[in-house]
């Protein structure tokens, strides 16, 4: 992020402007992602009128970037109209998309209409791997291709990439791919649970070792020494300081309408077909509670060694049961980070060590008749013994 | 008589108001600019058919406190910069707008 981004976004802060929203226009998608936390069946999305109603009242809020995802974009048939009213009402566009529908003219259409810039989601350098991952074959093929269509556009694409246990192996793979296509490259370990609170898909995760070696990897990490460093112990500023943007400076709508401070924090703060747009954002009881927490409110994170340095996520913690809580994904982050174990780590490891052996509970089995015991279902050798 | 020149946003940047500042970003590049109140103005009047000189006069000179020639040398110089980084476009003739930019909202 360039410094005067940085200024842009601290004097929205100040100014409790909205500066930047994902708007997801539709969850449906024509790949179906193993590590997917969606529901791809159209439960009744907003339509071009009522979304061209939000984009008006965004931009009379002051939104200026404006992130387009989904689902797939292209999905939606009215999405060039859409587009093309965002950009009549002059939002920095950024698109989030798995390119699979975008040939030249699509290429040639979003560069006519100033998209800032694309992401396109890769998730290994072997077709067979990317599209095991997508479960659709060739969906390689069609995405590489189109990147190379928005390149010769002249457009800033962005290849992102999940790592997850499917794809371990395979991300030097995808950033050899982008450096071919002279694209930028991200890499995210991040695996987000399904939006009805299944939190299965967290089997796809990667595991701390794996992690510990990708922190150490110098392709992605340019100083890993002052990367992996323990961190320093918070300071009264840290504690003061505010846990991300979401709710603060960006917040996210759903296909349904419904307003989230963020993507991955899936708290409903109102429904922009029932209200405006800057009416939530002024006046929703959650966002004000959400604008209200300072580190030193979180209760395991404001005590844990790495309260100042954690990327912890308000809203995985919240998916965890409580958005002053910490988040377990992030603190296994810090950990394989910097080896030192988080609060809610070694929390954890405490309540799941097996109790010692209570024989006070055993000594009392025999006041109990045979019959009842059978009845509650404890095995016999538990009062043998 | 010295040619008319006109101006006009170019329609591939992205702008927004924030606070007393706006903020433009070019698509060339994805460089970010804030403009002054001064150039604001110009900016925002620089609709393609209004010459330059008019809108000094009719926009710039009444809301600033500035001498008309001055004022112009300023703006001239304004709209070249502006017009070297994709943000505004320059001609003798009036431009037709190609993407209907109606208003800059202000939150």
């Amino acid at each position: 992020m360039s410094v005067l981004m940085q200024e842009m976004g601290e004097r929205a802060l100040r100014l409790g402007v909205p500066f930047s929203v994902q708007l997801d226009l539709t969850y449906r998608c024509n790949e179906q992602c193993v590590h997917c936390y969606l529901d791809h069946d159209d439960h009744g999305e907003m339509t071009t009128v009522e979304i061209k109603r939000l984009l008006k009242e965004m931009a009379e809020a002051g939104v200026f970037i404006l992130t387009l995802s989904g689902g797939e974009i292209f999905m939606r048939k009215d999405f060039f109209e859409i587009l093309e009213y965002a950009r009549e009402l002059t939002f920095c566009i950024k698109l989030k998309t798995n390119a699979v529908l975008i040939r030249e003219a699509q290429a040639a259409r979003l560069r006519d209409l100033g998209v800032e810039s694309i992401q396109v989601s890769i998730y290994s350098g072997r077709p067979e791997g990317h599209d095991a991952i997508t479960k659709v074959a060739g969906s390689f093929r069609r995405s590489v291709a189109a990147i190379r269509f928005l390149r010769a556009q002249g457009l800033k694409v962005v290849i992102a990439n999940v790592l997850m246990t499917e794809n371990m192996r395979d991300h030097h793979g995808v950033r050899v791919l982008a450096d071919e296509l002279g694209v930028k490259y991200t890499l995210d370990p991040t695996i987000t649970p399904m939006m009805d609170g299944d939190r299965s898909i967290l089997d796809l995760k990667a595991g701390v070792s794996e992690l510990h070696t990708l922190f150490r990897d110098e392709a992605y990490i340019s100083n890993v020494d002052e990367f992996c460093a323990p961190p320093p112990a918070p300071d009264a500023d840290s504690m003061n300081s505010l846990p991300c943007s979401a709710g603060h400076t960006a917040c996210y709508v759903s296909p349904y309408g419904e307003f989230y401070p963020c993507v991955q924090f899936p708290l409903s703060c109102g429904n922009v077909r029932q209200q405006r747009f800057i009416d939530i954002w002024r006046n929703s009881e959650q966002l004000k509670e959400i604008r209200s927490i300072r580190l030193r409110d979180l209760s395991s994170c404001s005590q844990c060694a790495h309260g100042s340095t954690c990327t912890r996520c308000p809203g995985l913690a919240f998916m965890e049961g409580n958005m002053r809580g910490p988040s377990t994904a992030d603190c296994e982050k810090s950990f394989a980070r910097t080896g030192i174990p988080s609060k809610n780590l070694l929390a954890k490891k405490e309540t799941a060590s097996p109790p010692p052996r209570q024989l006070v509970q055993i000594q009392i089995v025999p006041a109990i008749t045979g019959s009842r015991l059978s009845g509650i279902g404890v095995p016999a050798s538990a009062v043998a013994s | 008589m010295s040619k008319k020149v006109y101006v006009a946003r170019s329609p591939r940047i992205a702008a927004r108001m924030l606070g007393e500042e706006m903020l433009v970003m070019s698509a060339q590049g994805s460089t970010l600019f804030t403009l002054n109140p001064t150039a604001t103005v110009l900016w925002q009047a620089a609709d393609g058919a209004t010459p330059l000189d008019e809108i000094v006069e009719s926009r710039i000179c009444s809301e600033f406190e500035v001498k008309p020639e001055e004022a112009m040398r300023d703006a001239e110089a304004l709209a070249a910069d502006l017009a070297k980084h994709g943000i505004l476009l320059i001609s003798e003739e009036p431009i037709p707008s190609k993407s209907p930019v109606q208003e800059q909202h202000r939150p």
